[in-house]
């Protein structure tokens, strides 16, 4: 007999999502919904979606929904937040999005430790746009731009965003965790929960990078995609907290 | 009435205070008045200049390319603005500070000892007081009266003994005592 | 509604913005427009808003962006690289529906260029400048006082159409001080009502979405059209300008901004000596007040257009008279303001030249 454990939360919008079978956008959907559902901010939440897969996020999340240009997410964030200090304010970004093209608007938004949280999804490809190099992509990992494997000698290295945004005075909370596997997408759901209490608390800028997988574009089945989540991209991109404020002291 | 001026000199010797404060006495007075500082890249180097127009009429362009009055405060202004000056118009000159002289003859040279007059006033930074005091006298455009009733305006922060000193320059400049 | 002030035209339009109700401002350091973020970084906080200094003006636009999404009354600055940089969000803006409302204090281009006053930004400015089909409401103001008076209007007309609106002016009327009085009672904007798209709390109604896509094959034009209509009220309601002297004149120089007080002081001159010379002065660039210049084309001998960019309004002015008049251009391109001097002798040799061949001269 079938029995229903969790419920739709009511942060999510009862529609049915575009992501492919094996994708963990909808996870880190629903778990940002469900930390938004415990915490009871839905109704005062504005969510930022942004360019890539989760582009349609805005159609997804229950609650007052923004989208703008590739990359921009931090300062639309910005623009909000300071408008409605007294709103929730998250902005949902891919791994090109935050690191690649919004760079400088992610850098700047930790900088100036704008109370806004970042739900960042490390999946190490462009979805979107068809499986091309992210500022992410691990060296040999093949894409659409770099058929051979990522080449360091051509294409650079990937970028670590957590360690990067931790040697920042204005990073008040960043973690890094994954939804490959069940113990993780707890773990994740955890650091969510952390982040949006934090902002609630007005603490400053909180980040929750998310290793996540796309056998889309990697021409990989889902259950491969978590392999390489759990034995290729957890070697480049460790788990754990790179900054908690509660750590700091002098803050 | 139109007159158009330029004033010249170092960055620190109120060159743009002085045309800010020349603007707003010509409002005051009921003139039509425009004022424009030369800004950025031009302002490195230390010199800085500015037009005022104060004029009867609605003032057209801002920029005072043949001025009917130069005001020059320091060396390099003089060579600066000598061939802009309109023929039959007037260069007052800080001769504390500017040793060279024009070589025109078709303008007015009138020679102010700035420096020295606002070091007798113990107050060595409103020079620039005594250069807007030999303008009022030579141009007739403003009144010493309208430029010091315009000085509160101006210099919000100012106290009331450094506005009188400044009137003090200004009448001095102009040969008053 | 107030004294008479002695303001630079850069403070002035940030002290007019902020009486019009803005209360988040974005901007970046580039000159010549840097006393507008100046002077916003110390009033915004005295009347309760934001002040963000971003860091380029890619951020500042889509913080902008952001702050006009929640009904904010809302406003950035810059110059024309900086411009360029912004076209980006511009667009978003005008396709999310947004009334934003954005200043050029243009400079001499392309590139660097320099930092006179310059007008090389007018295509930019009215044929939309960002990727996509859409209009921005455009005003050119020509003295201090339309610095400080037009951005109440700005912020109107783009709440009214859900535009973004500009206020394209240039360093030498960015820099310059000249008198003025605000002619309107300050907006206290707790008294606006507030839009019924705005973001904010969902509490009791449904959630509202703001953005700027839509794949569903077809619906986009849907929107565009939709939005045509807008502008084609815009059009049809919103066009401002100003003559002078135009009703019996054999020439009439037409010109906006700056370019236009010195057309004013070659009116003058002509006058003097006798010729009819008029001035038409578009204070909206778009809507352009085509059907009144199409009108002047019946009665008048010439144009001669007046700008200090290669020879861009001209375009817009021959599409208006179509071909009725000729239409003479005195282009002073990347930081040259024309002398009234200058201007008199161009009048000349158009009305020279008659119903013949344009005459198109710079210097």
């Amino acid at each position: 007999m079938l029995q229903q454990m969790n419920k739709r939360p009511e942060s999510l919008v009862d529609v049915q999502m575009h992501y492919c079978p094996g994708c963990g956008h909808g996870v880190a959907h629903r778990l940002v919904a469900e930390v938004m559902d415990e915490l009871g901010i839905r109704e005062r939440t504005i969510g930022v979606a942004p360019v890539g897969c989760a582009v349609f996020a805005d159609h997804y999340f229950n609650c007052d929904m923004i989208q703008g240009p590739h990359g921009r997410g931090p300062a639309i964030a910005t623009g909000i937040k300071r408008s409605k200090p007294g709103c929730i304010v998250f902005s949902y970004q891919g791994d090109g999005d935050l690191a690649s093209i919004g760079m400088a608007e992610t850098v700047h938004v930790a900088g100036r430790s704008e109370n806004i949280t970042i739900v960042f999804i490390n999946n190490a490809i462009y979805g979107m746009t068809g499986g091309q190099m992210a500022p992410t992509t691990l060296l040999g990992q093949k894409a659409t731009t770099c058929p051979a494997g990522r080449d360091p000698k051509v294409n650079g290295y990937p970028m670590r965003m957590c360690e990067m945004l931790a040697t920042l005075d204005g990073a008040r909370y960043l973690e890094r965790t994954s939804v490959h596997n069940a113990a993780n997408v707890l773990k994740t759901k955890k650091a969510l929960k952390k982040a949006f209490q934090y902002q609630i608390e007005g603490r400053g800028f909180t980040m929750v990078e998310i290793l996540s997988t796309c056998p889309t574009n990697m021409g990989i089945t889902p259950l491969d995609a978590c392999k390489f989540v759990q034995d290729q991209m957890l070697k480049q991109y460790p788990l754990g907290v790179y900054k908690d404020i509660q750590n700091v002291s002098g803050n | 009435m139109y007159q158009g001026i330029r004033i010249s000199g170092f960055g620190g010797q109120g060159i743009i205070s002085s045309g800010v404060l020349l603007a707003y006495a010509g409002m005051l007075d009921g003139k039509h008045v425009t004022f424009f500082p030369s800004y950025g890249a031009e302002m490195r180097g230390g010199t800085a200049n500015c037009s005022v127009v104060i004029s009867s009429d609605e003032v057209t362009t801002p920029v005072v390319s043949q001025p009917d009055t130069v005001i020059v405060m320091n060396e390099p202004s003089l060579a600066k603005f000598e061939p802009l000056v309109k023929p039959g118009g007037v260069m007052i000159i800080n001769e504390s500070l500017v040793k060279s002289r024009p070589k025109r003859t078709d303008i007015k040279v009138v020679l102010v000892a700035c420096n020295r007059i606002a070091d007798e006033l113990k107050a060595p930074k409103i020079a620039n007081m005594a250069a807007l005091g030999a303008f009022c006298k030579q141009t007739g455009a403003l009144s010493i009266e309208a430029i010091a009733k315009a000085m509160p305006k101006v210099f919000k922060r100012a106290k009331p003994e450094m506005l009188e000193l400044n009137v003090q320059a200004l009448r001095k400049g102009a040969g008053l005592n | 509604m107030s004294e008479k002030l002695l303001m630079k035209g850069n403070d002035a339009l940030a002290e007019g913005a902020v009486r019009a109700g803005c209360r988040f401002f974005a901007g970046y350091p580039i000159t010549p427009q840097n006393e507008v973020p100046e002077y916003m970084s110390w009033r915004q906080p005295q009347v309760g808003g934001a002040f963000v200094q971003a860091e380029s003006e890619v951020a500042a636009i889509n913080m902008l962006y952001g702050a006009a999404a929640t009904g904010t009354r809302s406003m950035t600055s810059s110059s024309s690289p900086g411009i360029s940089l912004k076209q980006e969000g511009i667009s978003y803006a005008a396709g999310a529906d947004l009334p934003i409302f954005f200043v050029n204090v243009a400079r001499g281009g392309p590139g660097l260029g320099n930092i006179s006053g310059a007008q090389g930004d007018y295509f930019q400015s009215v044929r939309g400048g960002g990727h996509g089909d859409y209009r921005t409401f455009v005003m050119a103001p020509y003295s201090v006082e339309e610095m400080g008076n037009f951005p109440l209007h700005c912020f109107e007309v783009a709440e009214k159409y859900r535009v973004p609106a500009m206020i394209l002016t240039d360093g030498v009327l960015g820099q310059m001080m000249e008198p003025l009085e605000f002619k309107f009672p300050e907006v206290d904007p707790k008294t606006l009502k507030e839009p019924d798209w705005a973001l904010g709390e969902c509490k009791g109604r449904k959630n509202r979405l703001v953005g700027s896509y839509d794949l569903v094959e077809g619906k986009l034009e849907h929107v565009t059209l939709a939005r045509a209509k807008r502008y084609a009220q815009i059009e049809a309601e919103e066009v401002l300008f100003e003559d002078r002297l135009c009703a019996d004149a054999d020439i009439v120089l037409v010109a906006y901004g700056i370019a236009a007080r010195a057309c004013s002081a070659a009116v003058k001159m002509a006058r003097a000596e006798g010729i009819k010379v008029g001035l038409f002065r578009p204070i909206t660039l778009w809507p352009f007040p085509k059907r009144q210049l199409r009108e002047l084309a019946d009665r008048v001998q010439a144009f001669l257009v007046v700008e200090m960019s290669l020879g861009q309004l001209v375009d817009d002015v021959r599409l208006a008279v179509e071909f009725e008049a000729p239409v003479h251009l005195h282009a002073r391109p990347s930081g040259v303001t024309p002398s009234g001097e200058e201007i008199l002798k161009k009048i000349k040799e158009a009305l020279k030249a008659g119903k013949g061949e344009p005459v198109c001269s710079s210097r």
